[in-house]
């Protein structure tokens, strides 16, 4: 297999396994506003307390292998995408200290700025992931050199912000079945109620996307009709996503998180096949475009990341699996917790 | 204001706010080993105390450390696009190794180091507490690795590429380890690891000196000083060697810099002297209000007290500003000086028993944990100011450097709002600090 080629898979790795660990949390960070008392909010936050941060080094390390793999799809979206970048920043850095100040205070204005601050930077980063997903398909308007030649409007399109309350719907379903599964009780009542809304926003939201794309820009989805095979993607994403409810009902909620996950990871697969072989598609001309050729650093540096990601990635699984597994379980308050 | 210089402010400003924490995390996480090691061994319940407490202060720092990181990450793309296009190929190479080896490592075992108490074995815990520390220590060396390459490029060649907009010539790297041990990488690997662990010595002396002055925590209080203060003083005094070492490869490959950070506008006939104390004077190219040691320059550069060291006036017009990288290198230096007093006077106080007595002394340790967090800024200062203006030294300059297409009303936008942000987070994190020390560690029984 070509190096740009498995970059661009490994770049899809490194974005659903981001999408669905910190999917999970920042699902948590909207919901958590639905607590009724400080010890639900806490018990919400403690769920993923331990785990938020090793779930955000996925973004992190995306970015880090998009400017490795290919700089200058990473230069132009991070230039291009200057506010919308900074709003994101923003909010992962509320998020941070937010989920940190919170505990280290017992007053009840201080703990309700943070959660507040909790909800909103969640909500924001969660939305501007999808509003990001949604212009790289549809193509934002970027000149020969390279250079995005909009403004920061032009980013939010009706498309666009229809992929925006995807991603939060998602991550709102996504959120509340982890809980689920963290938690016990009347809280778990509370968070059911919102797999259902989750799932149902989701699947409009999905639905209208789906309409507008076919009917209004058919030719963003050329790649399905040239690879009669691809018919597979959608097929295994619908199943994946109707056994959510299935195992929602039928009251296995870590059955209902691997659907959840699975449905994730065909989303980012959908999302990637969509684009190849373009990383950023120029709405100016489609000579433009920035793709996995033109855009890729050389192939020596591509190999040499290719052997870094093969002694580092295995690890990184192996340990990511048994620090999960040391916090597999419900969510206890101990001295520890925030 | 042009794009390029907000840029650079915002840049400077971010990059300072952010290497607060990292030195701190480097320097608190080898004594974070140190004392659950010794809690291992000997099970002394004072022990377990002690890291519990700074695992506490730890996680404080690591939190707003991480927060503060991907900002520059996502930097390089947003406002230095021409910069990320030219050097992916090599600089991101080594920024993406730092995040599959050092990120995960360091934020994964985080999470069993903080809440992972009564979750695993002490053993396993405290083979997470080793990963951590292990990890923020990896991190150093990918991003010093390109750092480093941007001071004294190695193992690339430039070649052309093929673009929608014709052929570009950009940075591509040839030899990888070339690039890793780029000449002054590893140099300032030890300079910059030796000045994390001052930090965490000084962090350390400055929080237990405040309870031994205090009359609270004691056994706890003594426990940590000591400690710190042997790593305190073998680390300043190394820091100081390795400071040597370093300007050594300045001299050999950026004689810009080190005419900057020496103050020598222009070569002299005979021996360089060594300025201890100066007043640029950027005007008129000379320095003002000299004190100076005769020959001493010449003799560190080049081993021969008659040899003149260049100045500037050989490398104009592509000179580096005076002012700032020579009084930061100046003010470094002598703070470095003054930790190796500082720490040498501590131990002599120690061997006498007159130490935990003496209570303006402690004062002194309280107050000086403000020195290596100045002095690790300034090195930096120097090390950066010094290169321009160059981004990439001899290859790319600074102001070519910076996104195109990129409006100055945004970049002011995020440099009010990086401004806002960080001042309040500077604020809650003194705030918490404080909380967290005035609580003290758990007290721990010692009436068996």
């Amino acid at each position: 297999m070509d190096l740009n080629l498995l970059w661009f898979i490994l770049l899809g790795v490194l974005l659903a396994g981001y999408a669905i660990l910190d999917g999970f949390d920042l699902g948590v960070g909207i919901l958590h506003l639905t607590a009724r008392n400080d010890h639900e909010r806490r018990l919400m936050i403690n769920s993923i307390g331990p785990l938020w941060d090793g779930n955000e080094v996925w973004l992190v390390t995306f970015g880090g292998a998009m400017f490795a793999a290919f700089p200058n799809a990473y230069a132009t979206v991070f230039s291009g995408f200057y506010i919308a970048f900074m709003a994101l920043l923003f909010a992962l850095i509320f998020r941070a200290v937010s989920i940190e100040f919170r505990s280290k205070r017992e007053s009840q204005t201080w703990r309700r700025f943070w959660d507040y601050s909790f909800f909103g930077a969640s909500l924001l980063a969660t939305f501007l992931f999808g509003v990001a997903a949604g212009n790289a398909l549809i193509g934002i308007p970027v000149n020969a050199e390279g250079v995005f030649t909009g403004s920061f409007f032009d980013l939010l399109r009706p498309y666009p912000i229809l992929i925006g309350l995807l991603t939060v719907a998602f991550a709102v379903m996504h959120g509340a079945i982890y809980l689920f599964m963290k938690t016990e009780g009347e809280i778990q009542q509370v968070v059911h109620r919102w797999m259902w809304r989750g799932f149902g926003f989701t699947l409009i939201c999905y639905m209208l996307a789906t309409i507008f794309i076919l009917a209004g820009r058919p030719e963003v989805a050329q790649n399905f009709r040239d690879h009669s095979w691809s018919w597979v993607i959608i097929i295994l994403l619908v199943f994946a996503f109707a056994n959510i409810p299935r195992a929602i009902f039928m009251e296995r909620p870590f059955y209902a998180f691997l659907s959840s996950s699975f449905t994730i990871l065909m989303l980012v697969f959908l999302f990637s096949f969509t684009l190849y072989p373009n990383l950023v598609v120029s709405s100016t001309s489609a000579a433009y475009s920035l793709t996995i050729t033109n855009a890729s650093s050389s192939p020596k540096t591509l190999g040499i990341m290719a052997i870094i990601a093969l002694i580092g990635m295995p690890f990184v699984l192996a340990y990511t699996v048994a620090i999960y597994w040391a916090f597999r379980g419900k969510t206890k308050i101990t001295e520890h917790s925030y | 204001m042009d794009v390029v210089l907000l840029s650079r402010i915002q840049f400077a400003l971010t990059i300072m706010f952010h290497y607060l924490f990292p030195p701190l995390t480097i320097g608190l996480g080898i004594f974070l080993v140190y004392l659950e090691g010794r809690y291992l061994k000997t099970r002394d319940p004072q022990y377990e105390a002690a890291t519990k407490f700074w695992v506490r202060i730890f996680a404080l720092n690591f939190a707003i450390g991480v927060a503060s990181g991907i900002v520059m990450e996502f930097q390089f793309g947003t406002n230095w696009a021409v910069y990320s296009r030219y050097v992916g190929d090599v600089f991101g190479a080594a920024l993406a190794a730092e995040g599959i080896f050092a990120f995960f490592l360091e934020s994964g075992f985080l999470a069993l180091l903080v809440f992972g108490w009564d979750k695993v074995s002490p053993k396993v815990h405290f083979f997470s507490t080793v990963m951590v520390a292990l990890g923020s220590i990896f991190s150093a060396v990918w991003i010093i690795v390109a750092i480093s390459w941007q001071q004294t490029p190695a193992g690339f060649a430039i070649r052309d590429v093929e673009s929608p907009a014709g052929v570009v010539q950009r940075a591509e790297l040839t030899d990888f380890w070339s690039v890793v041990f780029n000449p002054s990488a590893m140099d300032r690997l030890v300079h910059v690891l030796l000045g994390a662990f001052v930090l965490g010595a000084f962090f350390i002396m400055s929080v237990s000196a405040y309870y031994l002055i205090k009359n609270r925590h004691l056994e706890f209080a003594r426990k940590s000083f000591v400690p710190a203060l042997v790593v305190g003083i073998l680390a300043s005094i190394a820091v100081a060697v390795s400071g040597d070492s370093q300007g050594k490869i300045v001299a050999q490959y950026q004689p810009a810099k080190l005419a900057a950070i020496e103050g020598v506008y222009k070569t002299t006939d005979t021996g360089t002297p060594m300025l201890l104390f100066g007043i640029p004077d950027s005007e008129a190219k000379t320095m003002r209000y000299k004190v100076e040691i005769p020959g001493l320059l010449s003799f560190l550069v080049h081993g021969d007290s008659d040899k003149p060291v260049n100045g500037l006036d050989k490398f104009e017009p592509d000179v580096p500003p005076v002012a700032i990288p020579f009084f930061s290198f100046h003010i470094m230096v002598g703070l470095g000086i003054y930790f190796i007093v500082l720490t040498l006077y501590g131990l002599w106080c120690l061997k006498k028993g007159t130490l935990f007595r003496k209570k303006w002394l402690l004062w002194v340790f309280v107050f000086s944990v403000i020195g290596p967090f100045a002095a690790n800024q300034l090195g930096w200062i120097a090390a950066e100011v010094g290169r321009q203006p160059w981004i990439v030294y001899n290859l790319l300059k600074t102001g070519d450097a910076v996104s195109k297409g990129l409006a100055a009303s945004s970049v002011v936008g995020s440099i009010v709002m990086f401004g806002v942000i960080y001042l309040m987070l500077f604020a809650v994190w003194i705030y918490l600090l404080n909380e967290k020390i005035q609580k003290g560690p758990e007290s721990v029984s010692t009436s068996e």
